[in-house]
């Protein structure tokens, strides 16, 4: 029954893939249109890197230069880091709790839509007059007065792919708590499956206020209103707490997963249990906790005053003990483990002293009288980029990697993948950690070029190297896949033969209904306690049946398209074009009427049938 | 218990609106979605506090010039009522009594569009006052917050229109009776919303 065992026109596959409801193709579909927005964002970096390399380039100009930095930033962080860690989630997350779904499969595939058509209408910029360049942040004092559409491009595409997070972020979190296997206690749960969970409440409580600061600036920019204009009473730092109350919950949301990723990584590869298990998912749930109470230290300039930012340092020091907590069991994981060299392992063994390195700026820049030094310098690029490239980015290669024979049942090439991460790591760390002292120097953030002669040369066009390296890792990795796609060669359940959780105890890929029979969990780790058991796989918890399935559907795709045309409707009205509010109208209709059509149109799924499950085990089909 | 099953009232579960998988799933997932609606109102709240009054110069009226407290009490007392008819109408479904179910629904949904057209009059007021959307960053967070409130009436009443035509002619079902509760959970989310709005917009717009 697997898709991947029959052969298919490329139709078909298209038409497959743009009605799916089923999680695994879900997360293919993440991972590629994430994949994608990497690389577009990773072509803006390697702009921003040669316009930097030497003083007083002119390789693009300085309005250029700025709509660079914005896309470079934003699609980083929504079209890229946000979209491949919710590849993996889908991917494994519903396997390593032993469910056959996600608790709402048609939401699923509309969250993954809304997000695709608004990184498409976010990116369409380039096209249609230039694009946002108010930086990632797009403070109301700069977005305002930003001419031309590019900021509206940037609050309607955002608005959109943030909706289809949000539902994202509900559907993982219900799905974990209603659709756990028999035996799954919420302690027994895989580490991954804890940082979803966690990341999924930062997702449902951060993306509010998100919505809300695009939809106040929305109607500022289209509508005449007035929220963030001083000489109408508006006041634009409500703009700025709108965005940090969102914009540091959003930096947990892609670190948690990660730290989660790295958790699988370190028990497998070290064939011992994750140490301190009670103690992550604690420092988990604090990490999350205390993401909301620190979003004024992206402020400290602002002048709140020392009361507010006393206290917002104190709260972000804070979250260095939980942090602290996890590096230390992770190092504690390896200790007398016996460690097996692959390419995750390097990917995870360079995660730590590469993101610790942007934890302790992190903490330096928490200092919030030494903060007023290095606000606005590379100093802070550094930071960022060691805590995201060095914990995000890591994680979602070694994710890659680790998980990519469990989504297309193959395994990547081991050598490519090291050399890769020696490429990537050395260029990393090549291109950002001089870059803390360019910014002690004082060389601030997001100036399209300097001048000679300040000190800055010499170490620029260090980072600039760097970021070529980065470059080549990526390519290597490009190559890796088409390499092994072609070549194709199939693998069991648990390639990597230390598989500890669930997801690998079935084939690689998973047939569509995951598990034929639910498994009974005995414990944490439980693929590894059966095998530890000599057994070959895990226990039915259930005598086989039949199962219920979801249908496939199109009205994901009409629903999120709709808000897509509408959009377009929305910005133009500004430029008093006659077409605009009709084209508004009409996506508008497309999205309502395909809600309407979901809602008086039942839908009961279907059923697998018993006989049939049966037949697949006769033919010796590995489904 | 399947979804598509056929029951009497002797046979109807005590919680029909969570007695499925799908349903369970429903009615967990729609809590969390008020969840992150409470964010989303929370943050409307906090900018209206922060631009109330702010307004650009003295020939621009106040909240205590605009408000008047009649209109919005009849208002709130309309919508407060229609909470109380959404639950005698999920006391009937529980009960398994479609008729009676539909007739309180109706009653809801009545209620709810009188206050939408009360509220509709009092924009028109307010407007013609001199105080609009666009006219002060006070005006845009008025509107902004009142008719965000609005428009989620507004949707459910569409919504329960939709679910009452859409079964009128089928009866209860496990998979049409959870679709019926979480729309009661959301008529009573907007309903508390605006218990907020009343005391923070125009209780404390009068006096404060």
């Amino acid at each position: 029954m697997s898709t991947y065992a029959q052969k298919k026109g490329f139709g078909a596959t298209l038409w497959d893939f743009l009605t799916t409801v089923d999680h695994k193709k879900i997360a293919i579909l993440y991972l590629i249109a994430g994949g994608f927005f990497f690389l577009v964002g990773g072509l803006e970096a390697v702009f921003i890197r040669i316009q930097l390399a030497v003083p007083n380039n002119d390789f693009v100009s300085a309005g250029l230069f700025n709509e660079i930095i914005t896309m470079h930033g934003t699609t980083m962080i929504f079209l890229a880091a946000m979209p491949l860690v919710f590849a993996f989630m889908n991917a494994v997350m519903p396997l390593q709790i032993g469910a056959r779904d996600v608790a709402f499969p048609f939401v699923n595939a509309l969250g993954f839509w809304l997000f695709f058509f608004g990184g498409i209408f976010l990116n369409l910029s380039w096209f249609l007059g230039g694009a946002p360049d108010a930086g990632w942040t797009s403070y109301a004092s700069l977005a305002l007065h930003s001419k031309g559409h590019g900021v509206d491009f940037y609050i309607l595409g955002l608005q959109i792919s943030g909706i289809g997070t949000l539902i994202g972020g509900i559907n993982f979190l219900v799905t974990i708590i209603n659709m756990r296997a028999p035996g799954m206690t919420y302690m027994r749960m895989p580490l991954f499956t804890w940082t979803t969970f966690v990341t999924s409440a930062l997702i449902l409580f951060a993306f509010p206020p998100l919505t809300v600061g695009l939809v106040l600036m929305m109607f500022d920019r289209l509508f005449g209103a007035n929220f963030f204009d001083p000489t109408l009473g508006g006041n634009t730092v409500i703009w700025e707490h709108l965005f940090w109350i969102f914009g540091h919950p959003e930096v947990y949301i892609l670190i948690l997963p990660a730290f989660g990723i790295f958790s699988e990584i370190f028990p497998i590869f070290s064939r011992k249990r994750l140490f301190g298990y009670s103690s992550m998912v604690f420092a988990t749930v604090l990490i999350g906790f205390l993401g909301f109470m620190v979003w004024a230290h992206h402020m400290f300039t602002t002048g709140l005053g020392p009361v507010a930012n006393a206290i917002f340092a104190v709260a972000t020091m804070a979250i260095g003990v939980p942090t602290g907590i996890k590096i230390f069991n992770w190092l504690l994981t390896m200790w007398g483990g016996s460690v097996k060299f692959t390419t995750p392992m390097h990917w995870a063994m360079a995660f730590i002293p590469s993101f610790l390195a942007g934890g302790v700026t992190g903490v330096m820049l928490a200092s919030a009288a030494a903060d007023y030094q290095y606000h606005d310098t590379y100093f802070v690029v550094a930071h960022f980029h060691y805590v995201i490239v060095g914990g995000v980015v890591f994680a979602v290669f070694a994710g890659t990697h680790l998980y990519w024979p469990k989504m297309f049942g193959t395994m990547l090439n081991e050598v490519l993948g090291k050399i890769t991460f020696w490429l990537f790591f050395i260029g990393f760390h090549l291109t950002f950690f001089i870059q803390h002292f360019l910014g002690l120097w004082g060389m601030p953030r997001r100036v399209f070029t300097y001048l000679p002669g300040q000190g800055f040369d010499a170490a620029n066009m260090v980072s600039s190297i760097g970021a070529a390296f980065m470059g080549l890792g990526v390519i290597v990795m490009l190559y890796n896949i088409i390499i092994t796609s072609v070549k194709n060669v199939k693998v069991g359940n648990d390639p990597w033969g230390d598989g500890r959780t669930l997801e690998w105890a079935i084939p690689s890929p998973p047939p569509f209904y995951n598990f034929k029979q639910l498994p009974l969990v005995r414990g944490l780790d439980a693929y590894w306690l059966e095998k530890m058991d000599g057994k070959k796989g895990m226990t039915p918890a259930e005598p086989l049946g039949d199962i219920h399935m979801p249908n496939s559907s199109f009205l994901p795709f009409m629903m999120a398209m709709g808000l897509f045309i509408a959009a377009f409707g929305a910005m133009y009205h500004v430029n008093d074009k006659a077409w605009a509010l009709p084209v508004m109208i009409i996506g508008l209709l497309v999205t309502f009427g395909s809600m309407f059509l979901r809602s008086v149109k039942d839908d009961h799924g279907f059923h697998i049938h018993k006989e049939d499950l049966m037949d697949e085990e006769d033919k010796g089909v590995k489904a | 218990m399947h979804a598509d099953e056929k029951f009497t009232y002797e046979t109807w579960p005590a919680a029909p609106e969570k007695s499925t998988l799908e349903s369970k799933n429903k009615f967990l997932g729609f809590w969390f979605f008020l969840g992150g609606e409470t964010v989303l109102f929370a943050s409307l709240f906090a900018t209206y506090l922060a631009l109330k009054d702010k307004v650009p110069s003295t020939t621009h009226h106040l909240a205590k010039d605009l408000f008047e407290l009649p209109l919005t009490f009849v208002a709130t007392m309309l919508l407060l009522t229609s909470s109380l008819t959404s639950v005698y109408a999920m006391y009937h479904m529980k009960n398994f009594a479609f008729k009676k179910m539909m007739v309180w629904l109706g009653l809801t949904a009545l209620l709810g569009a009188g206050f939408l057209g009360l509220e509709v009059y009092e924009f028109t007021l307010y407007v013609h006052e001199g105080h609009t959307f666009t006219s002060s960053a006070f005006g845009s967070a008025f509107y902004t917050l009142v008719g965000f409130h609005g428009g989620h009436v507004a949707f459910g009443l569409l919504w329960c229109l939709t679910l009452m035509i859409r079964n009128s002619k089928r009866g209860l079902d496990l998979y049409n009776a959870p679709k019926f509760y979480v729309f009661s959970l959301y008529w009573h989310f907007i309903d508390v919303v605006w218990v907020f709005i009343f005391t923070v917009v125009y209780l404390m717009g009068m006096v404060g």
